[in-house]
């Protein structure tokens, strides 16, 4: 079952205009809305258990109802700041079907009790850019934007504001500094943005994936929406997949199938009839899965319990001549370029973990890289375990350690041969 | 000296008026320098501050932050080749080192024609489509060794005013993320993002 794609998949020439969005139902759950309460499109919400699709996975529904009552303005931002490396989702969804996503928006705002909105998109995705802004262009033309849509005496503004190149603005808190014209500096919560967000005012700040599914949810009802997939993973779900598969993409699919069915029936299995050694199953910032967790369910709770995280959705296969010190090594690099600056350990923690893994992978590491690369991670995030403790505003430093840890658990050996070798086993 | 003059300036204003807060209006400003001058200079720092209420330092905290805000002037092509995991182990290092050599232009610099800058760029959102090069931020996915410098070439050669994503991909891509939908007529004139309000999108013939 599909939600979010079938459109774009059925009109593959046409899907991003008005004209074919309203032909296939478009819209048609605005004017629904706008017969309901508020408060009843909320709950709608609740019911549904969707969880946040940017990484976080936090229920959407739990973090509407943070917003305090009575304070207005409150704002509306749609996060599609999406930069997790192996992530490219919310860049199909907003080139392809925008209107589909501009529709969950004035839902929500409507909810929610926001008449200005604000959709973040980052700088490398100029398209994505474009056609979500002839979307909002085309929508003011027809009265879906603006004063009084569609009769019903409420009003919606639409802003789309371009990034410039910082994964760091795609945490929420730094998303708002970017959005004020500030560094995305991440903030100190609390305040949480629901309370004190955008210029200080109650925020909402929710992804293009899960603001896509509104729609359906109001259509179709929370109840309906909750019963698709396993508890605590509802609805379906947009992952990426990519690496050594035969078939890379994104995949809209009902959570709760085995990881081996995902990765071989779906993926097609590993590209050049390779092995596989180990997989990322939620982006970057997530710790690895090994050949042995094949039969787990790809669930957020399951991911959870064997330490990681399906996180935004980012599926990154890695095949047996994948030498582990090379591939974390880049993710580091990742790091500690896209670190703020801002908290000490992460600053400098992410710098030293890319120096150390360097000098490794090149056959110059010491006997002692081994120890002092858990132990900058440790002063990271105190204790190594998951879900990673914190010495740091935000979780970009911790999320460096994942893929330190997951070498050290499970390719002790690799690595050390690196050290004690001066050279890579797999050569 | 003021940068952004006459249209410029109105549309400027205009995007300054979509905020509750004139500050947000620093990041699309700059941007808008950035076409007008090549890149982000002193100058245009100045005017953007006056605009947004700020003082030039602090616009300047904010252009520093930014990786797609250049300092420096850059080139009439920015070769942007993703090296980030997933690239990575499609064999983006090939790639970025097939283009700085087809260039002659080193990862980081600008070539002394100011033809080509040439950068690694942390994960561009193309993971499907690995490897993955932007022009001017115009991407092009599934590209090869080979095809990088055939790209590199026939920009040098056709030294194309406007950078269209579809028209790169049809020539020099491979394997998408994802399928496309039908192609776009707008593009990019210049090492900056092509996005209309900004006034920094070209629309093709």
């Amino acid at each position: 079952m599909r939600i979010l794609t079938e459109r774009m998949e059925a009109h593959p020439a046409d899907s991003h205009t008005l004209e074919r969005y309203r032909a296939t139902d478009g819209y048609s759950a605005l004017s629904k809305a706008f017969g309901m309460a508020p408060e009843d499109i909320i709950e709608a919400v609740k019911t549904s258990s969707i969880r946040g699709r940017g990484g976080a996975g936090f229920p959407t529904g739990v973090k509407w109802g943070f917003l305090p009552p009575d304070r207005f303005p409150r704002y509306l931002v749609v996060n599609g700041d999406e930069s997790e490396p192996g992530t490219f989702k919310d860049r199909q969804l907003m080139e392809r079907d925008p209107h589909q996503l501009l529709e969950g928006i004035i839902i929500s705002s409507f909810a929610l009790g926001v008449s200005q909105a604000f959709i973040y998109v980052r700088g490398e995705y100029p398209k994505s850019a474009r056609r979500v802004q002839a979307a909002i262009d085309e929508a003011y033309a027809a009265g879906l934007l603006g004063a009084d849509i569609l009769g019903s005496g409420f009003g919606l503004d639409v802003t789309l504001h371009l990034g410039a190149g910082a994964y760091i603005c795609g945490e929420e808190t730094a998303l708002l500094n970017s959005l004020e014209g500030r560094r995305g500096e991440p903030r100190i919560k609390p305040p949480f943005p629901a309370v004190e967000g955008l210029y200080a005012k109650p925020t909402i700040v929710n992804n293009i994936e899960t603001l896509s599914n509104v729609p359906w949810i109001v259509n179709n009802g929370g109840v309906a929406y909750g019963m698709i997939g396993p508890d605590g993973s509802s609805g379906t779900r947009m992952f990426s997949l990519s690496g050594h598969v035969a078939k890379p993409g994104n995949y809209e699919v009902v959570m709760g199938m085995s990881w081996r069915e995902f990765i071989f029936d779906i993926g097609g299995g590993i590209r050049d009839g390779r092995q596989l050694k180990a997989w990322i199953p939620g982006g970057a910032s997530a710790p690895w899965f090994t050949p042995d967790l094949l039969d787990m369910p790809v669930t957020i709770d399951d991911a959870g319990k064997s330490n990681s995280m399906l996180g935004s959705g980012a599926i990154i296969i890695m095949d047996d001549r994948t030498c582990v010190v090379q591939a974390a090594h880049r993710i580091v690099k990742f790091f500690s370029h896209e670190s703020c600056g801002q908290c000490t350990p992460c600053r400098e923690g992410t710098t030293w973990l890319e120096m150390v893994l360097d000098r490794i992978e090149h056959g110059q590491g010491r006997s002692m890289d081994l120890d002092l690369l858990l132990d900058i991670s440790d002063n990271i995030s105190p204790g190594l375990r998951w879900p990673p403790a914190m010495t740091t505003i935000c979780p970009l430093g911790p999320s460096a350690t994942a893929p330190i840890v997951s070498i050290m658990t499970h390719f002790k050996d690799e690595v050390g041969s690196h050290v004690h070798e001066g050279r890579c086993p797999l050569g | 000296m003021s940068v952004l003059t006459g249209n410029d300036l109105k549309n400027a204003l205009a995007i300054l008026q979509r905020y509750p807060d004139k500050r947000s209006g620093v990041m699309p400003l700059l941007y808008m320098v950035s076409r007008v001058e090549g890149h982000v200079t002193d100058a245009g720092m100045k005017q953007v501050a006056e605009l947004t209420g700020l003082t030039a330092v602090q616009v300047q905290s904010v252009a520093s932050f930014y990786t797609m805000f250049k300092r420096e002037d850059t080139g009439k092509y920015l070769i942007s080749v993703c090296t980030s995991i997933s690239c990575f182990l499609l064999g983006a290092d090939g790639v970025l080192a097939a283009v700085e050599d087809e260039t002659g232009v080193p990862d980081g610099e600008t070539g002394h024609d100011g033809m080509f800058s040439v950068e690694h760029a942390e994960c561009i959102g193309a993971c499907g489509g690995a490897p993955a090069v932007q022009v001017n931020y115009e991407l092009v996915e599934g590209v090869t060794d080979d095809k990088a410098r055939g790209l590199c070439r026939w920009l040098r050669d056709g030294r194309p005013e406007l950078v269209l994503s579809d028209e790169m991909q049809q020539l020099f891509g491979g394997t998408r993320s994802f399928e496309w939908g039908p192609p776009e007529a707008s593009g990019s004139s210049g090492p900056y993002p092509a996005f209309g309000p900004y006034g920094t999108a070209e629309e093709g013939k």
